[in-house]
């Protein structure tokens, strides 16, 4: 895993509560997450199963729900919920006086897009 | 220190309670478990096949040792309790081995009756209700070669299949005059005799046994009409009691079982019971669904959560001998304020009845044909009215245009391959698998591992026939209440109640009201609360955008590559030069890879970025257009023929009145998507009969159709009403979309919901009583005083961008 900047992405009330916001970069879209209780996660911006942008899902307490079909994904650990199998990459994320820092993980990108589902 | 929990018992029932207990609060007790049989947890109604030869012992077990050791549970096996000290809450195991409890968990289910008469306790009388039970009669299979079984019911006849299946000569000993008396009426105990007779079982009925014959081993039975039978095994299957007696000899208040509550609390509040064993209600059970609706419950007050009732089970039977198909449900002999309908085909040894009061379903027996036997228990249990498909009824299903239900003997011969969900092409292997791999039990369980039947729901009869023919009847049927999700108990009928009763006017209030289990709800409560309480405040309660699916809250449909499509509203489906050339601007515009015209008559422009989603509106409003609501759970689209203006056979002015319609319902938030037609002749040519409310016109005025659809499962409209005017068009519309907006249940198609409460009762609102209709009509329009606005302008004036566009873009 390679090491990586802290940034300031913006103020943490521009995120709405519940919700996501978009960090683009140039090695894909990272959704920044507010929970209900203010904290704060990154994830790279695609579910694991068939690349949903989880910054549009339904955010239910640490947990996001895939707008596509419905994957959860954890908030804290980027794994899929059971019975779903499959983990979205993390990224460094927290907030300081009301500011929020990122520090984009720029390693391992193809692994972390990789889909698990078996076909049927 | 944690507490401690005992479980006496290491039954289904029991040790399902575990499970649930596990589930809900996994660190809140040391659990100790007393087990009288030497074998970790089985499923014990498999033990027919085991005794039939199709199964193996250790292919029945549910829990192996490990699971208890990995969950840290320590089980005592071969140790029976005999003593339960409530006063100093412990219990002693008839091997010496003790221990002291917090709570105490009372699963000791129920013993086989043996009769009272001389010789029951001869070496070769069996009961069968364990592993070592069977284990005798696979024994004496091998010894003897007559066996007599006494009892007729359920466990006598699988009893005497399995020891045929084994080579013996069976001979049936039943004190009624036919067979499974109490889950069957004469006509079907007779077809099922014949059936079982041709697979060479003899049948003795209306027989009395007197006594057991023989000296220290059994030599035969004598009937008390003085006639003598050979037998060298003799098994009891009288029936069963409740195992009450540990809980008796503790002084705990018994009656024919373990007297319990509804929170499956016995009279001493530290000791619950479940399964057999239980008396609730003045009921006893000793089928596995209602013990495992008995399981949840109780885990759920072990686990101090304290919201579960048990209110009762309504059970189904059906026979585990292969090649006889049986089902049984409720009330099926009836009364004389009852009516029966038939089916009787001898020839193809096919019987169908059902009891029938007030267009509601009291009680089915089917045999032969069982493929409609979950369709038939599922509308009982729903007190589904059924005027509408009672021609239809007997012949299933597949006939009212519900097609796709199966029985256990074609769902066991079908190849793996063969696919049983179409929507999500899941194949029977997948689902036998995921069902033995991962121990499911449940429909829901299921679906969530392998999607089977978990988006139009048309296999659910083949799922849960799968199910039930892969683990016995060990699978839960859906539960006869249905909560609105895992995070509460309630159903949705109760959480609109509370919404309005109660004033509740907000998400969290609701949910702190109902002590929803999840804090932040999930994907299937949320927007449905959402819903309720923007159709019970109109005005007045403000909007969630996070409790909405992101379709309604970018106010487009996502695609799957996460761009999105744009619908502007086009009234009644015509428009103009001027809207179309704006259309064509727009899409030149922002370079809209596909443009589209839609089923309902509309224009998508599909392939727009999230972040141009606020530019394409306003160029779109700037040109006249609002938002179609083609994303949402709303009215969606008004879809006219082009009408008497210009159709020669035309009969009203069609099309005005699809605009005008248009105009009324537009914006107007709905449980699940709205269309409507209107068409301008009996032609039909706008398919107002697939809609979930179509106008038809005729010489002498319109006739308006309901809860029609296309998509998954077709449904023809059923015909409301007749009405002179364009004015009463409008009103009967508007009381129909509000009633249904107040009644339906949140994704529930007007289809759906004109099926659960009954055409008779959405008449009776809408077309008999005119005051309710107005008032429903004016509770529309007060509504759409406050839906009516478009959302795309609104988003424009708001002028705030930032849910569409990135926080930060980093360039390295």
């Amino acid at each position: 895993m390679s090491e990586s900047q802290w940034m300031e992405i913006g103020a943490l009330a521009d995120i709405p509560p519940r919700g996501a916001r978009v960090v683009r970069t140039e090695l894909g879209d990272i959704a920044v997450f507010r929970a209900a209780d203010d904290a704060v996660f990154a994830l790279d911006d695609r579910c694991p199963h068939q690349g949903g942008p989880l910054s549009q899902g339904m955010v239910l307490g640490h947990r996001v729900a895939c707008p596509l079909h419905n994957w959860q994904i954890e908030l804290g650990s980027g794994e899929a919920v059971a019975p779903d199998e499959g983990c979205t990459r993390r990224h460094p994320v927290r907030v300081e006086d009301g500011r929020v820092y990122l520090a984009p993980d720029t390693g391992g990108a193809a692994e972390a897009a990789r889909s698990v589902e078996t076909e049927s | 220190m944690r507490e401690r929990l005992v479980l006496v018992g290491n039954g289904m029932a029991g040790v399902r309670t575990l499970e649930e207990l596990l589930k809900l609060a996994p660190d809140r007790y040391d659990i100790t478990v007393f087990g009288a049989e030497p074998h970790p947890n089985y499923n014990r109604i498999l033990l027919s096949p085991v005794l039939s030869g199709e199964k193996t012992p250790e292919e029945i077990v549910l829990n192996g040792r490990d699971w208890y050791e990995s969950h840290g549970i320590t089980l005592h096996t071969g140790a029976p309790v005999t003593t339960l000290d409530r006063a100093r809450r412990r219990v002693v195991a008839a091997d010496g081995t003790e221990a002291g409890y917090d709570r105490l968990l009372l699963a000791t289910g129920s013993r086989p009756v043996r009769l009272p008469i001389p010789g029951s306790d001869l070496d070769g009388v069996v009961t069968f209700r364990d592993i070592a039970d069977v284990e005798s009669m696979v024994a004496a299979s091998a010894k003897g070669r007559r066996a007599a079984v006494i009892g007729g019911g359920l466990l006598g006849l699988e009893a005497a299949h399995g020891l045929r299946e084994r080579g013996m000569e069976v001979t049936v000993v039943h004190l009624a005059d036919h067979l499974m008396e109490r889950q069957l009426d004469a006509e079907a105990g007779g077809m099922l005799q014949q059936s079982m007779a041709e697979r060479g079982i003899a049948f003795e009925l209306s027989a009395k046994t007197e006594a057991v014959l023989g000296e220290e081993a059994v030599s035969g039975i004598r009937l008390a009409d003085g006639r003598t039978l050979e037998a060298d095994l003799v098994v009891m299957a009288a029936g069963i009691q409740p195992e009450k007696s540990l809980a008796e000899a503790s002084g705990l208040h018994c009656e024919r079982g373990v007297v319990v509550g509804d929170t499956m609390q016995t009279f001493d509040p530290r000791v619950y019971a479940v399964g057999e064993c239980v008396q609730h209600r003045g009921a006893t059970y000793g089928l596995v669904a209602p013990l495992f609706e008995q399981a949840k419950v109780a885990a759920n007050h072990l686990a101090e959560l304290g919201s579960g009732r048990y209110e009762g089970s309504v059970t189904s039977t059906k026979l585990k001998v292969s090649g006889i198909d049986l089902f049984s449900a409720g009330d099926f002999e009836g009364d004389e304020d009852t009516e029966s309908m038939v089916l009787h085909d001898a020839a193809s040894g096919i019987y169908k009845k059902l009891v029938v009061r007030d267009n509601r379903i009291e009680g089915a027996v089917l045999f032969g044909d069982t493929i409609d036997g979950s369709w038939y228990f599922e509308l009982l249990r729903d007190g589904t009215d059924i005027s509408d498909m009672r021609d239809q009824l007997l012949f299933g299903q597949a006939h009212v245009g519900d097609a796709g239900h199966g029985e256990g003997g074609r769902v066991a011969v079908m190849a793996d391959e063969t696919e049983i969900c179409g929507c999500n092409g899941v194949c029977k292997g997948d689902i036998t698998k995921a069902i033995t791999e991962k121990g499911l039990f449940t429909l829901d369980e299921v679906r969530a591992h392998t999607k089977a039947s978990a988006s139009c729901g048309s296999c659910t009869g083949l799922v849960e026939s799968l199910l039930a023919f892969t683990v016995g009847e060990g699978y839960d049927e859906t539960p006869r209440k249905k909560a609105v999700c895992g995070c509460t108990d309630y159903s949705h009928d109760e959480v609109r109640a509370a919404i309005r009763d109660h004033a509740l006017k907000s998400i969290p209030e609701v949910m702190h009201f109902l002590e929803w289990k999840n804090e932040d709800g999930c994907t299937k409560c949320r927007p449905a609360l959402n819903y309720y309480l923007l159709c019970e405040w109109p005005g007045e309660y403000a909007d969630d955008p996070a409790s909405r699916f992101i379709n309604e809250r970018a106010h487009a449909n996502i695609q799957k590559d996460g761009t999105y499509s744009v619908v502007p509203r086009i009234w009644g489906g015509v428009t103009s030069p001027a809207e179309l050339r704006a259309i064509a601007e727009v899409a030149e515009k922002y370079e809209v890879p596909t443009v589209k015209f839609t089923g309902g008559q509309r224009i998508d422009l599909l392939g727009v970025t999230k972040e141009d989603l606020p530019h394409v509106w306003a160029d779109l409003n700037a040109a006249g257009f609002v938002s179609g609501h083609a994303y949402g759970k709303a009215v969606r689209t008004v879809k006219t023929c082009v009408g008497q203006e210009w159709c020669r056979f035309g009969v009203q002015d069609s099309t005005n009145l699809g605009i005008e319609l248009e105009h009324m319902a537009w914006g107007a938030w709905t449980p699940h998507k709205v269309k409507l037609a209107v068409s301008g002749c009996p032609r039909n040519c706008a398919e107002s009969t697939i809609k979930d409310l179509g106008v038809v016109a005729v010489e002498s005025g319109w006739e308006l159709h309901v809860a029609g659809n296309g998509g998954t499962k077709v449904r023809a409209a059923d015909f409301l009403t007749r009405v002179d005017t364009a004015e009463e068009v409008k009103e009967y519309t508007a009381a129909f979309l509000q009633l249904y907006r107040e009644q339906a249940h949140y994704l529930e198609r007007t289809a759906h919901w004109v099926e659960r409460v009954g055409l008779a009762a959405v008449r009776e609102r809408v077309v008999d009583d005119a005051e309710t209709r107005r008032a429903l009509a004016d509770r529309f329009a007060h509504s759409q005083g406050y839906a009516q606005n478009d959302p795309w302008r609104a988003h424009a004036e708001s002028g705030d961008q930032r849910s569409y566009i990135p926080i930060k873009e980093v360039t390295a």
